[in-house]
């Protein structure tokens, strides 16, 4: 590899996780749930988090959407480290920086699909009109553009998990966090909403998702297996991980 | 914050209320009776007070009223036997404290009795006021046509009557009447002139002018009538021989108000060996009808209060239901971006939408309470804009006060947690 590629590697980088340790007080007991993670993303990458339950999957998920913190140990998003960010500076770096994709989609009940869209934007201080319009190109890019006004209730369960993917793209994160985005849906209905994630990632965003579900996750270009809070083995194009 | 995130959390707040419309307005009902029972209260305290104000300030503050009463010895010795009660005030205590007191401005000697009249066919009985030009200065009735009482009247003793214009009504007679003569007690005096009813200065409400006054000059009702009234009482007459019913003086300033009530008492003590008058002052009635409305609207305050807090307490209850009820949203919120403090602001605006619709409701039944007061129990009230500003300004700061709580109760929910919860 030479320096100029090298250079080019380093710069693409968008996560990196050095040493992360995170552990619960439990009690007397102190329970390690990620004990020394080392690893880095590069920007536009697709990667597929698996390991069985209390595997530390889902702390590490946690981590990375910036809704918790490493015990010990740095997290560098985006070249910033995060790691001892206040309460509000993490609110402003997922506000920015991450859009979310949940296993049970987690739409308002209350709000209509385009105000569910448009919710990332109100918290940016958008103006109506303009988050409108945002809303509405996004749901026809996720070909919902006739479902605006539903509320979540009346749609299917893929067409929920597909007005959470606008919501999760109304900012336009860099990365998208995924946590078993096909998990409360039908094989075909999983497939194609991961046929959109493959889509997305290729227009450029970062996507990690946390699947415990092997066809889910080949649609991933790596896969990181954690075992005990430990990354237990990297597959894929392991080149992409340093 | 934005303008534009204000109005837009209001808009969300009130949807919220909306997706549960019989809660939220079962929330809302301590407040509806808190701030319509504090408006009602206040309006009729104000009337009550306000009537009585209006009653004491028509008497003058600067004057002072001695009146003739009946002494309780002499109550229970005529109702034995028939037979001449003298008492009261006389003309020559008219006459000392005019001369007397170097801070009475003027004086007029009031003498009142029932008397029929007639004009033309038509006949009922008057309460004949004899007095002096000086009383239609002191007590300030408005003229309506022609004039009032002069001197050349008191001096030339001339048979001539001021109306009232209740009482001219229920004569049948119009301006024209003046210059035409009234029979009273069969004695012809010439109308001269129509002023207005008291209860039409009064202004507030329109009870009728129970009397029906007819003015006449005092050296005229003593020629014409003289002091002594023949009453039947229990089927006796009783004979009395009053002088002055009444008479009204006038200090310079408000405050020489007590000292010269003061002083005049101390001389009527002196001259009369019974008490068989008294002495009232307007002013100090005032004072201490000031002082009761303001102890009354300190209890009204303290009730208004706690009704308002029990309000307050209700919408922090379900507030608090709420914050429970939607921790996953507030974990979808809090994971999207939205900072403690706009979860605060969200949950501080509904609280204090819900507050304030509660207010406005409540103002409603606030203003309707007295209206209908007034018109099924004919008693006063009076709305004041601070009675309705005030409820809802309280109803607004419950809503921050008791939305308060809850709303950090849901700015302290962990999102990892939130987002878990069913």
């Amino acid at each position: 590899m030479s320096r100029q590629e090298l250079t080019q590697s380093q710069t693409e980088i968008i996560v990196k996780l050095d040493n992360g340790r995170k552990v619960y007080q439990m009690g007397t007991q102190q329970v390690a749930a990620l004990g020394g993670i080392n690893i880095s993303f590069k920007k536009g990458s697709f990667w597929a988090i698996m390991g069985p339950s209390g595997s530390g999957k889902s702390t590490m998920m946690n981590i990375l959407g910036c809704l918790d913190r490493f015990t010990t140990g740095h997290y560098i998003l985006e070249g910033q480290d995060v790691s001892t960010l206040d309460d509000d500076s993490l609110s402003e770096l997922r506000l920015r920086h991450l859009g979310f994709i949940f296993q049970s989609f987690n739409l308002i009940p209350q709000l209509t699909v385009q105000r569910n869209i448009e919710l990332p934007l109100y918290y940016l201080g958008w103006d109506s009109a303009q988050s409108a319009n945002r809303a509405k190109e996004l749901a026809k890019k996720v070909k919902l553009e006739g479902r605006l006004d539903h509320h979540p209730m009346e749609l299917s369960g893929g067409e929920m998990q597909r007005v959470a993917i606008a919501r999760a793209l109304a900012n336009d994160p860099q990365i998208l966090l995924a946590d078993e985005p096909t998990g409360n849906l039908d094989t075909a209905t999983g497939n194609q909403i991961m046929d959109l994630l493959v889509d997305l990632n290729n227009q450029g965003k970062t996507i990690i998702m946390v699947t415990h579900e092997l066809d889910i996750a080949a649609y991933a270009k790596n896969r990181l297996h954690m075992k005990d809070g430990k990354i237990d083995k990297i597959d894929g194009d392991t080149h992409e991980a340093i | 914050m934005k303008q534009s995130n204000i109005s837009r959390n209001i808009l969300s707040g009130i949807e919220n209320l909306m997706l549960h419309k019989l809660r939220s307005f079962l929330t809302m009902l301590g407040l509806v009776f808190g701030v319509g029972s504090v408006i009602a209260m206040l309006s009729v305290g104000e009337g009550a007070s306000k009537e009585a104000l209006t009653q004491i300030r028509k008497l003058g503050s600067t004057n002072i009223i001695i009146s003739s009463i009946k002494s309780a010895e002499q109550e229970s010795s005529s109702t034995s036997r028939s037979f001449l009660s003298i008492f009261g005030l006389t003309y020559e205590d008219h006459a000392r404290i005019t001369e007397s007191f170097r801070n009475v401005r003027q004086t007029a000697p009031v003498k009142i009795m029932r008397k029929d009249a007639r004009l033309r066919e038509r006949e009922m009985e008057l309460r004949v006021v004899g007095t002096t030009p000086e009383w239609f200065d002191l007590v300030q009735r408005e003229v309506i046509a022609g004039r009032i009482l002069g001197w050349v009247d008191q001096q030339r003793q001339t048979p001539v009557v001021v109306l009232t214009e209740f009482g001219t009504r229920k004569l049948l007679a119009t301006e024209s009447t003046i210059g035409q003569t009234v029979l009273i007690s069969g004695n012809q005096f010439e109308v001269i002139g129509i002023v207005k009813s008291e209860s039409g200065a009064a202004g507030n409400i329109q009870v009728p002018d129970q009397e029906v006054d007819a003015y006449i000059s005092i050296e005229v009702a003593k020629g014409y009538f003289g002091d002594i009234f023949a009453k039947a009482t229990d089927g006796a007459w009783i004979r009395e021989k009053v002088e002055l019913h009444q008479i009204i003086v006038q200090a310079d300033k408000t405050e020489n108000v007590e000292s010269i009530a003061n002083a005049i008492e101390e001389m009527l003590q002196k001259f009369h060996n019974k008490k068989d008058y008294s002495v009232s002052v307007p002013l100090a009635l005032l004072k201490q009808a000031e002082a009761t409305k303001r102890t009354f609207n300190i209890v009204l305050g303290s009730i208004a209060c706690i009704s308002l807090l029990v309000g307050g307490i209700g919408i922090m209850n379900i507030m608090l239901a709420s914050v429970t009820e939607r921790t996953r949203e507030i974990g979808i919120r809090r994971a999207i971006g939205a900072k403690r403090k706009q979860i605060i602001i969200q949950f501080i605006i509904e609280t204090v939408v819900l507050s304030t619709v509660g207010g406005f409701i409540g103002i409603g039944i606030g203003v309707l309470i007295p209206v209908l007061i007034t018109y099924f129990a004919g008693m006063p009230t009076v709305i004041t804009f601070q009675s309705i500003v005030l409820p809802l300004l309280i109803s607004a700061g419950i809503g921050i006060a008791f939305g308060l709580y809850p709303a950090i109760r849901a700015a302290q929910v962990d999102p990892i947690v939130a987002l878990r919860h069913e």
